[in-house]
């Protein structure tokens, strides 16, 4: 967001806000001790609004739950800003000071006027209005965003609608008010931080940019690939096209968690080389020609993990791992001793330093103060900072320090997969509560929540459909098909459908999603298959019987 | 919120049992079927959380109908009012008029407590037991179709032994009276279906008496008559408040020293202008109906027989303070009361007296009728807030006072009903007249409730500082030789002869170490088993614990078996030992426990043992 | 946690604690004054993270003028306020306080400071009689304002079975004191599930499900944030149940190492115990931020893939080398 990819503000500045947006994410299961910060916050006295196809369990504390059309996300959110301008709520100070770009944005959105939002997302205007109107005139106001906006093939374009609206009503850079992506997984945040993005060294600092290349270049005696890398997508994309041949796979199980599942076998199947460094076995460990067992991260091995409100904070080591298990520092320094650079045997913390030398955003955080302050916030330049509760202060200073923030008009774009007569109902996926991806690691404990993997869809879809509650279903879309028990949720509305990804080996999903993906984040429209649902049952009064 | 209803369906009966209270339901997601709207929008956050007050009224609703409260019906009402079932649960079973478990749809609660076991309800009990069965279950000549239990004070102590009925079912059929003086005959007959009678007549050997002032229109008035209510000089006193404007009619209640009659004493003058001077709002008033002491009746009384003075009387209070709102809280055992006060209220809402622009002065205030579950702690101010607000009945810690933060966590003027009548006359009379009666500590007049071994019981009013004889001698005297009198209530203390000459006065009684307490007045003659009372005033207390805090929910029960093991004379160590624990026990609950329930809830016990009515062979045996 | 001291911009309230003078922030409690200064306050069922419902009792402390003793967990201090914490008075209820529960409850595994407490203040249980046995059931369907006539040669307990019904915790409500944590963890104080409440009346008030239901039948999500309260082990990890069960449980052989939670991005802290190489119990710091002790199913309990030792999950075992 403006240079730097993390969430602008604080979990504790949810507690003490005036309203909380949570747009395509159901923190109440996927991230619940942050939701733990968002009750606070509604029991003080915020506002909580939900916006979700599905009324979850997060949209069941809202005031207002906007069930939304699976990828409407810039429609509604472009109503609310042509609706907030019109009503004269914009914070036009704040835009003319801080921001650029607004003109044409306004141009943009006032092409969706409340009825149009209605149409296209299913949500009454006059509810779009009062949700619109209330964030504008919130003194504080927070967007907290998950997969229900980045799983799409235009994440980007979502993310950015969602930044028009903060700037336009000034709501961002200010305690309390704010933009906040949840991170999927643990390490999410710090895998970027550390420059595990295609285009970014470690501290976010541009590949591209000769100067910051230089830095790591003397640091680090060697000379840096001078362009980006390729994000997932298009490493697939070039192993389809046979540009890419050999991959080193760390602590991820594609062959599983990719979308369409089919495609993805079938590439990894077709490397030269697979390389695979794991705690486990994984389906995709078990096609590499050379699997390296990893230590744990967090339990088995000593280092540091970033948050979703920018904290690194440290991981210790409470137990030895399994014989022939190693850290992940001590394999990828073997490697590359073999492929002949001696990187000696660096601790964790050695290797931080090294980080923190590099790195200006965490230049401050020495582990003594790390363990001393219970994890510090980014950026953190030198040890005497305390760490920054909130980013984007400067863009409330007059006048604004930095480049100002610009708005980017984008449009409503439906989902790639179309809903049509053969594929009528519109599936989206998503986690539960008590487990994680693909099942790797919750598979492991006897959850009395788990039932296995069900399709999630409306009484009324049942019945049209002929499939009762509890019964196998045969579920298919344009790739391929499954067969998975249904279950009635009135979560759920008429024509949409869920799952999750949690049981891939006994209901593989990701057979039905679709992998068109973001050509900016590389992102896989997970959250819009078109799929149909079918009785296996033999019919009634036919012959068989 | 995320409730989880799981559980077996409510069936069509409960939800209309609910449906009659609440309405139909608002959305699909409130337990209503799906609109295509409710697809698309779901307001579930504050709005849906805020319908939590409703909760007792509700589970009223399915005991009523049903008889019974079940796990669907439970759940449906949750879904209703978006209750997460576990808390609408732990609010149920804390109420003991509410029946969790299957019950038949008649129930008929004989009383028990120490006035009616001074007056035959244990052999009431025997006979009901070899007539009907055991209690709690279907009683055998019913055919599952009633059923009785044995239950605490019903208030009706001045008639004893005294029922409560209950029947059950659509509004037609269901019917709720007190029974008193009740015999095993009548409750047969009806548990056979061959009897309904309404209530028995008032207790007021003083009626017609021009010195009363709290009970001058008792039996005088129509309760049920607004216009004969006038016509005996009703809602003079709201005019009167009116034209003396709040503060002026703070500074009458303030010059009258009127002290609370609900047994702490505290003025109510300070109170009221506590709540005034609140720049906090929404304010709302509470009237405490939920008299509960054993042997009290008073409010009982007053809100059958004057209903319509206590809702002027709130009214005033209400415009005085500058309360939005008024609830009154009237204890669950008194249906004929608390149907009186709500066709009071119906009628003065009716005629312009009640709701926006009162009178034409621009005034508004409305009254609420809430009714208990059965639970003597909610008679405590900060239980009974709770209780209204539909959370568990438990005190709550002070400070912060009620004037502070009350009802709802707003500034609440909290009055009883004696305390509220009394406002009538100051503001019509002024307040230093109304000091004029009494002492000058103790301004007015008292109502006393005087049951069992006296020759007139009944509710009386005697101005502050008559003395206990007198009033006695009011009452006819003793019938039969006395052995002991119980004054304050359950959680007053055995007084002797001796101090037969104390002026009934806070000041006096304070200084005696005894309390006035609900103006009980209760006494036993020799044919009463004393022991079996002070008995069954431990056993009182442990039922009536809330079980909050460790002292009271422990020490009342550790209190119960040491005086059970001294009437069994299965004594631990010594007798001296066993006094000497229960000293312990009531020490540790009247300094340590939350709320007066537990301050107070050893003193009857420790005043009977002090005058030696615990003795081996001190109780009388019949 | 003192937040007492660190508060240097809060006015100063004057107070006098056991006629020492002291000056604290406006706005502290008793507690707070009192183990700023040191001195030793016990109490069950206070705990910084959650709001004091002040229903122990055993924090009592003296104040001059009023009536009866106040708790010092959830009073604030008032200038002028006189405080004796170890008057006669105090002495006596925190002695009959914890002597009623000793004597009702089985407080083997509340620690030693409890311990500590009943040897200062001379507890003695055993003088109401031998503890009497519950029968199964009876405790759950107890009616409010019904109890059964007590047996005068036994003290009555709230002794009854274990609770077993799922994998992950287990209830032991014969150690329960009511402290009321448990269930202000589940609710507005943190987890917000309201699965568990306060149910019954008096002595026969128990911490319940709606009509008793087991968890799998009840809202509960396995958040443990309520074994991460109690102070009594009445809930308990199955693992640790187990162990002690099969008497492996030796706290002497466990370290506790804090790290952060390998599955959300949200980053709570763990503190792994672990004994042998096994993880047999996850907690979270109370004073941490994020998680200010509470944590989800998969933090709390979802540990075991790193070490195996779920042969009957239906899961293929991880095949680690």
């Amino acid at each position: 967001m403006f240079g730097a990819g993390g969430g602008t503000s604080s979990y504790r500045e949810v507690e003490e806000t005036d309203v909380i947006i949570l747009w395509g994410s159901n923190a109440r299961e996927t991230h619940p001790i942050f939701f733990h910060h968002v009750l606070k916050g509604v029991h003080r006295g915020a506002r909580l609004f939900a916006v979700d196809p599905r009324r979850t369990s997060s949209a069941e504390w809202a005031d207002i739950w906007l069930g939304i059309d699976v990828g409407t996300d810039i429609s509604l959110a472009n109503a609310m800003a042509r609706e907030i301008i019109h009503a004269g709520l914009a914070n036009m100070e704040f835009i003319e000071r801080a921001t650029t770009d607004f003109e044409e944005y306004r141009r943009t959105v006032e092409r969706y006027p409340l009825e149009r939002a209605e149409r296209e997302t299913g949500v009454p205007a006059a509810v779009i209005k009062e949700v619109a109107h209330t964030y504008a005139r919130a003194d504080r106001a927070q967007i907290c965003w998950t997969l229900g906006i980045t799983e799409h093939h235009n994440a980007v374009d979502n993310v950015l609608a969602l930044i028009n609206l903060a700037l336009l009503t000034g709501h961002v850079g200010r305690y309390g008010s704010g933009l906040n992506p949840l991170r999927g997984q643990n390490n999410v945040q710090g895998g970027g931080d550390m420059g595990a993005i295609p285009n970014k060294l470690p501290g976010f600092q541009d590949v591209e940019d000769p100067e910051k290349r230089a830095k790591f270049e003397r640091a680090w005696n060697c000379t840096v690939p001078p362009k980006r890398g390729w994000h997932l997508s298009q490493m697939f994309e070039a192993m389809e096209r046979g540009d890419l041949t050999t991959l080193y796979v760390i602590g991820e199980n594609p062959a599983q968690s990719e979308a369409d599942q089919k495609r993805a076998l079938h590439l990894l199947g077709g490397l030269e080389h697979l390389v695979v460094q794991d705690i486990f076995m994984t389906r995709t460990a078990r096609m590499a020609h050379v699997v390296l067992p990893a230590a744990a991260g967090w339990c088995e091995s000593e280092g540091t993990v970033t948050s979703s409100e920018r904290r690194v904070q440290r991981v210790r080591k409470a137990l030895e791992p399994p014989q022939g298990a190693r850290d992940d520092i001590e394999i990828i320094c073997e490697i590359a001793r073999r492929l002949g650079h001696d990187w000696g045997t660096p601790t964790a913390e050695q290797v931080w330093d090294e980080v923190r030398s590099l790195s200006p955003m965490h230049t401050g955080m020495s582990y003594r103060r790390l363990e001393e302050l219970g994890g510090i916030q980014w950026p953190c330049p030198d040890e005497n900072h305390p760490g920054s509760q909130f980013l984007h202060g400067r863009l409330w200073e007059n006048p604004v320090q930095g480049p100002r923030a610009p708005f980017s008009a984008v449009q409503q774009e439906p989902p790639v997969d179309e809903l049509s007569e053969e594929f009528p109902i519109r599936l989206t996926t998503g986690r539960r509560l008590d487990s994680f991806n693909t099942g790797v690691q919750t598979g492991g404990y006897s959850s009395p929540l788990r039932d296995g993997e069900f399709l999630c869809i409306s009484p009324e879809d049942g019945v049209r459909y002929g499939v009762a509650d509890g019964e196998m279903a045969r579920a298919s879309s344009r790739r391929g098909w499954v067969e998975v028990a249904i279950r009635y949720d009135a979560a759920c509305r008429p024509g949409l459908a869920f799952m999750t990804l949690h049981f891939p080996d006994e209901t593989a999903t990701n057979v039905l999603t679709i992998d068109a993906t973001d050509p900016k984040s590389g992102t896989a429209e997970f959250k819009a298959s078109a799929i149909r649902i079918e009785t296996l049952r033999v019919p009634a009064g036919s012959p068989s019987r | 919120m995320d409730i989880k209803v799981a559980g077996p369906p409510a069936s069509a009966e409960e939800m209309a049992a609910v449906d009659e209270l609440l309405g139909p339901a608002q959305s699909g997601w409130q337990g209503g079927t799906q609109s295509p709207r409710d697809q698309r929008v779901a307001f579930g956050g504050r709005s849906a959380r805020s319908q939590r007050h409703l909760l007792l009224p509700a589970l009223h609703a399915i005991q009523d109908r049903i008889g019974w409260i079940s796990e669907g019906a439970l759940g449906y009402l949750c879904a209703r009012l978006t209750i997460p079932p576990a808390d609408a649960y732990g609010v149920a079973s804390g109420y003991a008029l509410l029946s969790l478990e299957p019950r038949p749809p008649l129930t008929v609660h004989v009383c028990d407590d120490i006035a009616c076991l001074g007056s035959g309800a244990e052999r009431l009990g025997r006979e009901l037991e070899q007539r009907l069965g055991p209690e709690g279950k279907p009683a055998r000549p019913s055919s599952g179709s009633a059923t009785w239990l044995r239950g605490p004070c019903l208030g009706l102590c001045d008639r004893a032994p005294a029922a409560l009925v209950q029947q059950a079912g659509v509004p037609s059929r269901r019917f709720e009276t007190g029974l008193a003086p009740v015999s095993s005959d009548e409750i047969v007959a009806l548990v056979e279906g061959r009897l309904s009678r309404l209530e028995g007549p008032q207790s007021i050997p003083q009626a017609g008496d021009p010195g009363l002032r709290l009970l001058r229109r008792i039996g005088v008035v129509d309760p049920e008559d607004l216009d004969s209510y006038r016509a005996a000089g009703g809602y003079s006193a709201l005019r009167r408040a009116f034209e003396l404007e709040p503060d002026g009619v703070i500074r009458e209640v303030t010059d009258s020293k009127l002290l609370g009659r609900g047994g702490a004493a505290f003025p109510t003058g300070r109170k009221w202008e506590a709540v005034a001077k609140s720049t906090v709002r929404p304010r709302y008033l509470v009237c405490n109906a939920d008299e509960s002491e054993p042997g009290t009746f008073k409010d009982r009384v007053v809100m059958e027989a004057d209903p319509f003075a206590v809702v002027e009387a709130m009214t005033i209070a209400g415009y005085a303070a500058g309360c939005e709102k008024g609830y009154l809280y009237v204890r669950g055992e008194y249906p004929l009361a608390r149907r009186r006060i709500e066709h009071a209220i119906r009628q003065a809402t009716d005629r312009g007296l009640l709701g926006l622009d009162i009178l034409g002065r621009g005034v508004s205030f409305d009254i609420e009728v809430r009714r208990g579950g059965g639970a003597y702690i909610c008679g405590e101010e900060t239980a009974l807030f709770n209780s209204i607000e539909g959370k568990r009945g438990e005190p709550r810690n002070k400070p912060p006072f009620p004037v502070q933060s009350g009802l709802f966590g707003k500034p609440t003027l909290v009055n009883n009903v004696e305390t509220l009548i009394n406002i009538l006359d100051i503001v019509v009379d002024g307040g230093r007249a109304f000091a004029a009666t009494g002492t000058a500590d103790s301004t007015g007049t008292r109502l006393f409730c005087l049951s069992g071994a006296v020759r007139r019981p009944g509710l009386y009013e005697v101005p502050m500082g008559t003395t206990l004889r007198q009033l006695i001698d009011l009452a006819g005297g003793f019938r039969g030789k006395l052995q002991a009198l119980l004054l304050g209530g359950a959680a007053g203390n055995f007084v002797t002869e001796a101090q037969f000459d104390l002026p009934l006065t806070f000041e006096a009684t304070r200084a005696a170490g005894v309390t006035l307490g609900s103006g009980v007045v209760m006494a036993f003659d020799e044919s009463v088993d004393l022991q079996a009372i002070v008995l069954r005033i431990a056993r009182f207390f442990r039922d009536e614990s809330c079980g909050q805090c460790v002292p009271c929910r422990v020490g009342t029960v550790r209190q119960e078996e040491a005086l059970i093991r001294l009437v069994s004379g299965r004594v631990i160590g010594s007798r001296e030992r066993e006094t000497a624990l229960l000293a312990d026990v009531n020490q540790a609950m009247r300094d340590a426990s939350i709320c007066g329930l537990g301050q107070t809830a050893g003193s009857a016990v420790e005043s009977a043992i002090r005058l030696g009515l615990f003795q081996p062979n001190g109780g009388s045996r019949r | 946690m003192s937040t007492v001291l660190s508060r240097a911009t809060a006015r100063m309230v004057p107070l006098q604690i056991d006629g020492d003078e002291l000056q604290v922030p406006e706005g502290s409690t008793i507690l707070q004054a009192c183990r700023g200064r040191g001195l030793d306050t016990p109490t069950l069922c206070y705990l910084e993270t959650l709001t004091p419902v002040n229903v122990c009792r055993v924090c009592v402390v003296e104040v001059e003028g009023s009536r009866v003793l106040v708790p010092a967990c959830s009073r604030k201090v008032e200038p002028g306020m006189k405080v004796k914490t170890d008057s006669e008075r105090v002495r006596h209820s925190r002695r009959m306080v914890l002597e009623f529960l000793a004597s009702s409850v089985d407080l083997s595994l509340t620690g030693p400071a409890v311990k500590g407490w009943m040897d200062q203040y001379g507890v003695q249980p055993e003088r109401y009689g031998p503890a009497a046995a519950t029968q199964a059931g009876e405790r759950d369907r107890a009616h409010a304002g019904h109890h059964h006539p007590p047996d005068p040669s036994h003290a009555a307990t709230v002794r009854q079975p274990v609770k077993i019904d799922n994998e992950l915790y287990v209830r032991d409500y014969s150690k329960c004191i009511l402290c009321f944590k448990c269930v202000e963890a589940c609710g507005a104080d943190a987890q917000n599930t309201f699965a568990i409440t306060v149910a019954g009346r008096g002595f026969d008030a128990r911490i319940s499900t709606e009509f008793a239901v087991g968890l799998p039948q009840s809202a509960c999500v396995y958040c443990g944030n309520c074994i991460g309260v109690c102070p009594t082990g009445a809930l308990m990890f199955k693992s640790e149940y187990d162990m002690r069960q099969a008497a492996t449980w030796d706290e002497s052989r466990q370290q506790v190492t804090s790290t952060i939670c390998g599955y959300c991005g949200v980053g709570c802290t763990l503190d792994l115990h672990v004994q042998d190489n096994t993880i047999v119990k996850v907690t979270s710091p109370l004073d941490h931020d994020v998680t200010r002790g509470h944590l989800c199913i998969k933090g709390r309990f979802g540990f075991q893939f790193v070490q195996n030792r779920e042969p009957d999950s239906g899961r293929p075992r991880n095949p680690r080398p």
